[in-house]
Formats: structure tokens, C-alpha cells, sequence
């Protein structure tokens, strides 16, 4: 039996799954796939947003200011890449100058702080690859861009560390409230406890309707995205925005954490919770209004291009709430689910405190810093590093320059890879321009012999995703 | 649907075959070479004799050589590649492939080393095309 | 104390073999050649087909044959091979900073530097084909090393996306153990692989080539279970109304490769945006002198025969260097060779004449088919030189030889430019 369960291991089950662990509790995390982060969190724009957008006095205005101002913090303490680049509204017409007063009212009222309208001489000295047909900008150097996935895998393995159980490939399919406490019923098994955390994404309309009368339906929307090589990734410092229209935040330009180039998304409603696939027309958006931003950006260097699913709902805020005895609903996290993450997770213990569930702190809690790269580390490190492993001596993934020795080090970490998207998302092998050609079958081969697992059964992704489907020279040629 | 045919018959309105078009390939150049069925396989087209020679043959006898691989233990690879030593007839590439199925060599294998003798009676030999040392 | 090389070749593939090779036959002593993976040969060991060394061995070897005697070669000069060994850096001063996983991180000089690091595949990030991110796409060339050295199947039901040679010699090779290719599908009106690849790949295996025809989505959950095929109108968009679904488990790219110059951009060496390779000169030197190129990472070639021609030029000339250091030549006066009509690009990108008075061997790809042709050089308006072909593609690489004395007539700069032979 365990004192919380929280169902669904993104950024949101991880963020509260990490404040359980600082407490005297037994927790569990099921998650459906058979990694973390594999939801939306593995797919956004990977930006800590300022807080001036949600209205004010919302959850999201509230949660997304307080989550900023934690965030820094928290990605300093478990390693995990974090950039406080600031953020640029830009305004072209005089709509666009309504917008951005109207955004920095907003974010007056929500709290942010050193807000403020720049002129367009100003905006061009920062950032002076964007239009130049610029008049304004909203100024925001609180906002952030960060390594979301890193994030959400440094959260879960510090929860891991510190006694939660992680559950993998373990879906939800029925819950059956019990006398004091629920069973639930998953893909792998049943397993008991006193309160749920609903933290399934894109899937909590349908979780929360296990336990609760339905009273909000998710709205799955995607947005498509380019990510581009390394040599565009200076071509802008900050994350550059255009005015939000109906459909959102618009399409953003901003450097990774990982010296890429994002832009995007689009927002178009999916038509199922699970539709991640790209068109010619998104991607066709995402480029045209891009380049509104910044006319120099060279698509020809896009390495990569993938969607998102965002799980919004009817109403513009997010359902965080008790809504049934022993059943918390952090549902329609939609932007800015991810920066308000850490203020969500301190959120969903004081809601399960006002529940009744008791609190004792531990005496021992352990953060769990992520691996620094090999690359990463200074000289110093590195020789030490090469005493004890020689394989961080061997780089596997040239283009991001990944050794067999950090590879290792993710798969001997609290939750480690099980799939080759498992070992990028931890080490970044595979992630660069060449997008594990070359290094793809090294990282296979690695997973296989490590995890004494068939080359067959190595997996892409999720289950299903085999990427050899036998030998040679078994009788095909006739 | 536009599909490219560079081995396609020219018929006359008897609908018999007279000359067939093919893609010399004896070198990059790539002569449009016409083979003449009706005039005993006379060639034109080919800047060279060896073009003459290759049309001639792709017509009456093609002929490959077939490369593939077979299963090699005690090597730091899985495979050892494998050609045929000399080229055979067309219609028996798949055949001579399908030999190579139960053949398991044991490393260390010299380049050269004959991997399948006589295959289907051609007189030619599967020979391995790499060394691969025996690993530790 | 950094260890001093009279050369260093950067890539044990064919060009750096070759280029080494070169060096030690030029007079160069202490040569080390620095190759990542754990054994020589680079992509040649995974290329099992033959068709190479018709021009360099005049008999046609397999991939492996053709590494295989570079590596005896090279064995016989002495040279050091650093195996399992990335590169991680190249200085303007020819610094050279390494690693591995037994001597860790070093440092080496050289008298002289040739980058022979080769080139990578595009990818589907690169093209952006709209669908689903299933597991099933692979490029040719990592589905090649997985069927060619390791002995495993990518797939059982094939669609091949590009008419590059890597993917039309796996077209063939999936068929034989046992996979159904569906059909290789190329986006431009003409193939870019060798007529042999096509005829020997495609047309015996009964493979259908769909010209101007794209890959339009990519369906599948978790594995690729269908794509969507549509022709292209003559600005390649997507023609509605020609869709075709094919049902599939694997997707092959075979849609172009890249010369792989991170090191090159680091060291501040000056790359052409057209070969995405780096300037070169007649003599296969840089914009940093005494750093030389060869083989893919300058450009992309179709015969590895032509690989090992310029990478021993690339070797003669470190060696040289390595030797001399900037000899007078090296700084004599400079043709800059301009891309006319119909050329995508030349190798080298400047000729200096001092290296070259008795001629000069000049490489490009043009940027549409041609029948009866006619290659131009020009100085300004005025004809030079013309060069006669029955067929020209931008798939096949061209070489003209251009003469000494007309190398030194011209007045600044040569104009090199293709056309239909107006004559015939």
C-alpha cells in the first residue's frame, strides 16, 4: 500500500513525485511508456516563460512567476541545463504594440519583475539578427531556456534516490476506490494506495473520469517545431517572441540550451492525445513566421523537426485541485506547465496536506545531480574521469561529442535508459546534425551488451519501436 | 506515374521485338547503347569496343558478380564479406546467394580465402574479400 | 612536449590511407594517420558491393578489397595508425588535440596537416518529410553497416527515398536476404546514382524507379507501417490527386551526403557554401597553409578512384610542405576558377600557377542533364578551351584537364561553364 501514487511521470508527476520524496511517505510513479518524459515534456519549446502571459489571478499566473523564480535554483542543484537568456516580445504594427503594453500590464499585475517596453534601437543591439522592421519590444530578462526532459529525468531519480518507486510501462486502466484507499488496475499489475496524484497529461480527462463525475475534457493541441543545428543556434541570444494570437504564444524563435536553434510551434487541435506527427503545412508555418522574427535563419539546417501535444481544456487555467476525497487532479498543464512545474510540485503537496495526508519531513534527502558530460568537465575532472572508466576516452557520437563512458554512466543512473531515445534524452548521443547515423548502431550495440538485452529487442522509443527485424544469411535470397 | 526504363524493347507494329536500349555501364560515361536483335546483336551507340562487347552480352548472356556476406565466429564483426571470384549468369544470382546461408567460417579469414567452390556449377568460387583477424 | 609529425592525415578512410601513402612516397618520415573507428577502411568496409578500382587498379574490386590493399600499403611506410582515436581539434599552427581510450586526451604537432574526415548522410531532419516518427527510417548508410558488418535486418517491406548509389546498392542488397523493395523514389527528374547502380540494382530485382515522386508522409505508431507517395511538379511541390500508399516497414534515405567539416569551421579554415567542403587549391592546400583536404570532406564523390587520385595529390603536397615549408610556388599568382552556367561547382576553387605550368586537373558537378555537350573555359568573354561530352549529369562527377599555357594566358580568373553542343 502506498501512501501516493501519482499517475503519469512528465514534468508535472516528476516535479511532485521529487517534494513527496523530502517527506516520510511511500510513493509510487506509474508511467505508461516505458520511459520518463516521453509526453509532452520531451516536446515543447524548452523555455522557463517570464509569467506576463496567463491572466492574472489565475493558477498559471500564479504558479508560472513562482515556478520561474524557482526554476534556476532547482536546475542549479540537480545539473541540469538552465540559460536565464531573457525574452523579446516583438512588435511590428500597431496592433503589436497593443499587445506588448497589454503583456507588460499583465505581467505587472502577475508579478514579474524587471518588465519592460524597449525601443526598437534597443532591440536591435541586443538581438540584432532579427527584423529590423521592429518598433518595440517587450523586454523580459527573467525568462529562461532550459533542458526539459533533463529536468524531469534529474526530478523522478531524485525521487528514486530517495525511496519512491517508478513504475514503468504500467497505463492506468481502471481505478477502484476502496475503504480508505484505491487499487489500480495497470498494463503491469495492480497496485494499492491512500491518495492519487492525476498527472497524466494529455490522458487526465480520462484518468480523472476513474475516480470523478467528468467535468473537463482535454483538448489536445499540437505544435510543430524545427530544431536546427548548432550554426544557428548563436544566431539569436534571447527567446524571441512575436504577440500572442488566438492560438497561443505564436511562433517563438530562441538558442537550446544545447547551442540549437528552435522555432515554433504551430498550434493546430489534434486529433488524438497521441498525434505527434508533422505536416507540410505546419512545418511550412512554423518557417514563414519565423522568419518574420528573423529573415536569417537558415532552414537548410534543420536537423530535426517533431510536434507536441499541449493538454489544454475548456477553461484558460490549470485544473490543480482536490476533486475527489484522496484524489488530486494536476490536470490541463498546458504552457507554462513547464516552468510552473516546480511551484506545481509544491502546490500538489499542500493540496494533499489539506487532504489529510501527513507530513514528516526526512532527516536524509538526497538531490540527485545529474551526470556531467564528459565534454562538459574541466580538465581536471576529465583526467579523473579517465582513471576510473577509460571509456570516457572513446567518443561515440561525434557530432555532440558523447563518450562511451557518459553513455555508461546513463545507464548505470537511478532510472536509466531502456531505448536509443532513452540515451539521447540522458546524454545527448544522437542528437546532433547527423541525428545517429552514424552513432545510432554504437549506442544499439552499448544498450544491448549492457542491458544483456537481443540487438532485436533494443527499441527506437516505446515498445513496438524494434528498429532489426531478424539476421542475415538466414534463407532469404530465394 | 512516370517509371524509368532503360532496358526497354522497341517494338515495331507486329509488336516482335527489333532493337533494345540499354545504359552501358562498362564506365561512367553511361553510352545510350542499341542492341539489334535482328542483325545478329549488332551494337551502336558505344563510344568504345568494350561498349560493343558489354551490349552483346547484357542482351544474350548478362552475367554479375555477386557480392554478400556469411556468418564468421571468433571475428570482431558478425559478417565477413564474400564475392564471386569471377562473374556468373544473371539467372543464378539468387541461387548462388542462398549457398552462402549454411556457410559459418571461423576467424582468422584471409582476404582471398575461397568460401564456396564451384558454385551451381559455374566453376566459379565465393571468395572472402577481407581479413578478419581472430579476436581475443 | 607535444610529438612532431612531418605529416598527419586526419581519417584512415581512402583518402586519408591515400593521402598518407602519398606522403611517404614524397619524401614525409614520420607520418601518423588518426582513424576513430577501431579499424581502417572507413565506409569501404561496410561497401561489400564491387565496382571500385577500375580506374586506380584497372580491375574492379569490392569495397573491402580496395581498403584492404591501401591498408597493406600504408602498413609498409611505417606509418603510425591511431585507431579508436576522435580528433577533437586542429589548430592554424597544426596542433593537433586527440583522444582515445588509452592514452586519454593528447596533443601532437605536424609539419604539415591533411583533413580526410569524409562526409555524413542527410538525414530526415535534414529534408523534413511531414508524418509520424516511427522507428523503421533509417539513412542508407547506417542500414548498410547494420546488414553489411553486424549481420542484422532492418526490415522486411523496403521504400527507398532517394536514387543516391548507397541506397540503390541496398535496394539490392535487402532484396537478397530476403526484404521486398517497394520502390525507390527520387524527387528530380533524373537519377542521382551511376547507370550501372540503376541497371544492376533496380532493373535486375525488378525495382520500380519513380522519377520526380517524393515521399509526402510517414505513417506508423511505433514502426513504419505506411508511406505516401506523390509525384512532384517542376518546382517539386506535391502534385494533388497522385497519391500512393505504400505499405511498409522500413524507410532508406539515400538523399544526399555532406562533407563533415566541424573540425575544418573550428580551425577558421574557409569553406565553400557550394561544396559545403573547404576552398581549395590547385594542389589540394586550404586557406591555411599547409593544412591540406581530400576525398569527401572537400566534396562528394561518386568513385573512390577519384578519392585516392586527389588524396595523393593532397599527400605529395604536405609532404612538400612538410618538407620545404611555403615553397615560392605556393604563393605564386592565383586563377579563381568561376562557376559559369550550369555549374554547381569546381575543385578546386583557385589555381596557382606556379604549381601548376604544365596544367591542371580541375573536378565539378553540373546542374542538369546534358546530352551532346560542350564544356567552356573563358577569360571574360573569350573562349579558351572547350571540352566535348556525349552526357552529362550532376550525378556523375566531370574532370577536365585545363593546359599550363592556357592557365597562364588567362588574364585573372577562368570561367568554367557547360552548354548543348550547338553543332551537332
Amino acid at each position: 500500500m502506498y501512501d501516493v501514487t501519482i499517475i503519469g511521470c512528465g514534468i508535472t508527476g516528476a516535479a511532485a513525485a521529487y517534494e513527496l520524496s523530502k517527506f516520510r511517505l511511500s510513493i509510487a510513479v506509474l508511467e505508461k511508456e516505458n520511459d520518463v518524459a516521453c509526453g509532452t515534456t520531451k516536446a515543447n519549446s524548452a523555455i522557463a516563460h517570464a509569467g506576463y502571459d496567463p491572466r492574472p489571478g489565475t493558477k498559471m499566473a500564479r504558479l508560472n512567476v513562482l515556478g520561474s523564480e524557482l526554476m534556476e535554483g532547482l536546475c542549479r542543484r540537480l545539473n541540469v541545463g538552465y540559460e536565464r537568456t531573457g525574452s523579446l516580445v516583438l512588435a511590428f504594427d500597431g496592433k503589436g504594440m497593443k499587445a506588448i503594453e497589454e503583456l507588460l500590464d499583465r505581467g505587472q499585475k502577475n508579478g514579474v519583475r524587471e518588465l519592460e517596453i524597449i525601443s526598437a534601437e534597443r532591440t536591435l543591439e541586443m538581438e540584432p539578427n532579427i527584423n529590423p522592421g521592429v518598433l518595440a519590444a517587450l523586454y523580459a530578462p527573467t525568462a529562461a531556456i532550459i533542458d526539459p526532459w533533463g529536468l524531469c529525468i534529474a526530478l523522478v531519480s531524485s525521487a528514486v534516490v530517495n525511496g519512491a518507486a517508478l513504475r514503468l510501462n504500467a497505463e492506468v486502466r481502471a481505478i477502484e476506490r476502496k475503504e480508505g484507499y484505491f487499487r489500480i488496475e495497470t498494463s503491469s499489475g495492480a497496485f494499492e494506495t491512500r491518495r492519487i496524484v492525476n498527472a497524466s497529461g494529455a490522458h487526465s480527462d480520462k484518468v480523472s473520469e476513474m475516480v470523478t463525475k467528468p467535468f473537463f475534457k482535454i483538448i489536445p493541441v499540437k505544435g510543430e517545431y524545427f530544431l536546427l543545428d548548432k550554426s544557428q543556434g548563436g544566431l539569436v541570444k534571447r527567446i524571441i517572441f512575436q504577440p500572442p494570437d488566438e492560438d497561443g504564444k505564436g511562433v517563438l524563435v530562441a538558442p537550446t540550451v544545447h547551442g540549437n536553434l528552435i522555432a515554433g510551434p504551430t498550434s493546430e487541435r489534434a486529433s488524438d492525445p497521441e498525434d505527434i506527427s508533422v505536416t507540410a503545412r505546419g512545418l511550412e508555418k512554423v518557417l514563414n513566421t519565423a522568419a518574420r522574427s528573423s529573415g536569417k535563419i537558415d532552414f537548410r539546417e534543420s536537423i530535426r523537426n517533431f510536434a507536441g501535444i499541449r493538454a489544454s481544456a475548456e477553461i484558460d487555467d490549470f485544473i490543480l485541485e482536490i476533486s475527489a476525497p484522496g484524489f488530486v487532479n494536476a490536470a490541463a498543464i498546458k504552457s507554462p506547465g513547464l516552468t510552473a512545474a516546480p511551484a506545481i510540485g509544491l502546490e500538489i503537496v499542500k493540496l494533499l496536506h489539506e487532504d489529510g495526508l501527513e507530513l514528516i519531513e526526512k532527516e536524509y534527502f538526497r538531490e540527485y545531480r545529474s551526470e556531467t558530460l564528459f565534454r562538459d568537465m574541466s580538465m581536471e575532472e576529465r583526467s579523473e574521469a579517465l582513471k576510473r572508466e577509460k571509456r570516457f576516452g572513446r567518443v561515440i557520437c561525434r557530432c555532440e561529442t558523447i563518450t562511451e563512458g557518459d553513455i555508461l554512466a546513463a545507464l548505470k543512473s537511478p532510472v536509466p535508459p531502456v531505448s536509443i531515445d532513452g540515451v539521447k534524452r540522458r546524454c545527448r548521443a544522437g542528437s546532433g546534425r547527423c541525428q545517429g547515423g552514424f552513432c545510432g548502431p554504437r549506442v544499439h550495440e552499448i544498450l544491448s551488451r549492457e542491458r544483456g538485452v537481443r540487438m532485436e529487442e533494443i527499441c527506437q522509443y516505446r515498445e513496438g519501436s524494434f528498429l532489426l527485424t531478424g539476421k542475415t544469411k538466414e534463407g532469404g535470397a530465394i | 506515374m512516370k517509371k524509368l526504363e532503360l532496358e526497354r524493347k522497341k517494338t515495331d507494329e507486329n509488336g516482335v521485338s527489333a532493337v533494345k536500349e540499354l545504359v552501358c555501364i562498362m564506365c561512367p560515361r553511361g553510352c545510350r547503347l542499341k542492341v539489334d536483335e535482328s542483325k545478329d546483336y549488332a551494337v551502336t551507340g558505344n563510344a568504345c569496343p568494350r561498349g560493343a562487347e558489354y551490349g552483346r552480352k547484357e542482351v544474350t548472356n548478362p552475367t554479375r558478380v555477386v557480392t554478400s556476406t556469411v556468418k564468421v565466429e571468433g571475428a570482431v564483426h558478425a559478417r565477413c564479406p564474400v564475392k564471386t571470384d569471377r562473374d556468373i549468369p544473371r539467372p543464378l544470382v539468387r541461387k548462388a546467394v542462398a549457398l552462402l546461408d549454411g556457410v559459418v567460417l571461423k576467424a582468422p579469414v584471409r582476404r582471398g580465402d575461397k568460401v564456396v567452390s564451384d558454385i551451381l556449377g559455374t566453376g566459379a568460387s565465393f571468395i572472402a574479400t577481407r581479413n578478419m583477424e581472430a579476436s581475443e | 612536449m607535444t610529438e612532431r609529425y612531418d605529416v598527419a592525415v586526419i581519417g584512415g578512410g581512402p583518402a586519408g590511407m591515400a593521402a598518407a601513402c602519398s606522403a611517404y612516397e614524397n619524401g614525409a618520415e614520420k607520418i601518423i594517420v588518426i582513424e576513430r573507428d577501431r579499424e581502417p577502411g572507413g565506409i569501404l568496409n561496410q561497401c561489400i558491393h564491387s565496382g571500385f578500382g577500375l580506374h586506380y587498379f584497372k580491375e574492379e574490386l569490392t569495397g573491402p578489397e580496395y581498403a584492404g590493399r591501401f591498408e597493406e600499403m600504408l602498413g609498409k611506410t611505417g606509418a603510425r595508425l591511431m585507431l579508436d582515436t576522435m580528433v577533437l581539434k586542429v589548430t592554424q599552427n597544426r596542433e593537433i588535440h586527440m583522444m582515445n581510450p588509452r592514452e586519454g586526451y593528447s596533443v601532437i604537432s605536424a609539419g604539415a596537416v591533411v583533413l580526410a574526415m569524409g562526409c555524413r548522410e542527410r538525414t530526415r531532419g535534414a529534408i523534413g518529410i511531414p508524418g509520424t516518427r516511427p522507428s523503421g527510417v533509417f539513412t542508407a548508410g547506417a542500414a548498410q553497416r547494420y546488414v553489411n558488418i553486424e549481420g542484422f535486418m532492418v526490415g522486411r517491406r523496403a521504400v527507398i527515398l532517394g536514387s543516391g548509389d548507397i541506397g540503390l546498392i541496398m535496394a539490392r542488397r535487402l532484396t537478397l536476404e530476403g526484404a521486398e523493395v517497394l520502390a525507390c523514389i527520387e524527387i528530380m527528374p533524373y537519377s542521382n546514382g551511376l547507370a550501372r547502380n540503376i541497371v544492376q540494382c533496380l532493373e535486375d530485382y525488378g525495382i520500380p524507379l519513380y522519377l520526380s515522386h517524393t515521399i509526402t508522409e510517414i505513417m506508423g505508431k511505433n514502426r513504419v507501417e505506411a508511406v505516401k507517395v506523390q509525384r512532384v511538379d517542376e518546382s517539386l511541390k506535391p502534385i494533388p490527386g497522385t497519391e500512393m500508399i505504400f505499405n511498409c516497414d522500413t524507410v532508406l534515405l539515400s538523399v544526399g551526403l555532406i562533407p563533415e567539416n566541424e573540425l575544418t569551421k573550428e580551425a577558421g579554415i574557409k569553406i565553400d557554401p557550394r561544396t559545403k567542403g573547404p576552398f581549395v587549391f590547385e594542389n589540394m592546400e586550404t586557406s591555411a597553409a599547409g593544412i591540406f583536404a581530400c576525398g569527401n570532406v572537400v566534396h562528394v564523390h561518386d568513385l573512390v578512384d577519384f578519392v585516392t587520385a586527389e588524396s595523393k595529390k593532397a599527400g605529395e603536397a604536405a609532404a612538400k610542405y612538410a618538407i620545404n615549408g611555403n615553397s615560392a610556388a605556393f604563393n605564386s599568382d592565383s586563377k579563381a576558377i568561376i562557376n559559369g552556367e550550369n555549374i554547381a561547382y569546381t575543385v578546386p576553387q583557385s589555381i596557382r600557377t606556379g604549381n601548376a605550368d604544365k596544367f591542371a586537373e580541375v573536378f565539378f558537378r553540373v546542374k542538369r542533364v546534358f546530352g551532346d555537350s560542350a564544356i567552356e573555359i573563358k577569360d571574360g568573354e573569350k573562349l579558351l578551351k572547350s571540352y566535348k561530352r556525349q552526357h552529362m549529369a550532376p550525378g556523375e562527377m566531370e574532370r577536365i584537364i585545363i593546359p599550363g599555357d592556357i592557365l597562364l594566358s588567362a588574364s585573372g580568373s577562368l570561367t568554367i561553364s557547360a552548354k548543348e553542343d550547338e553543332k551537332l
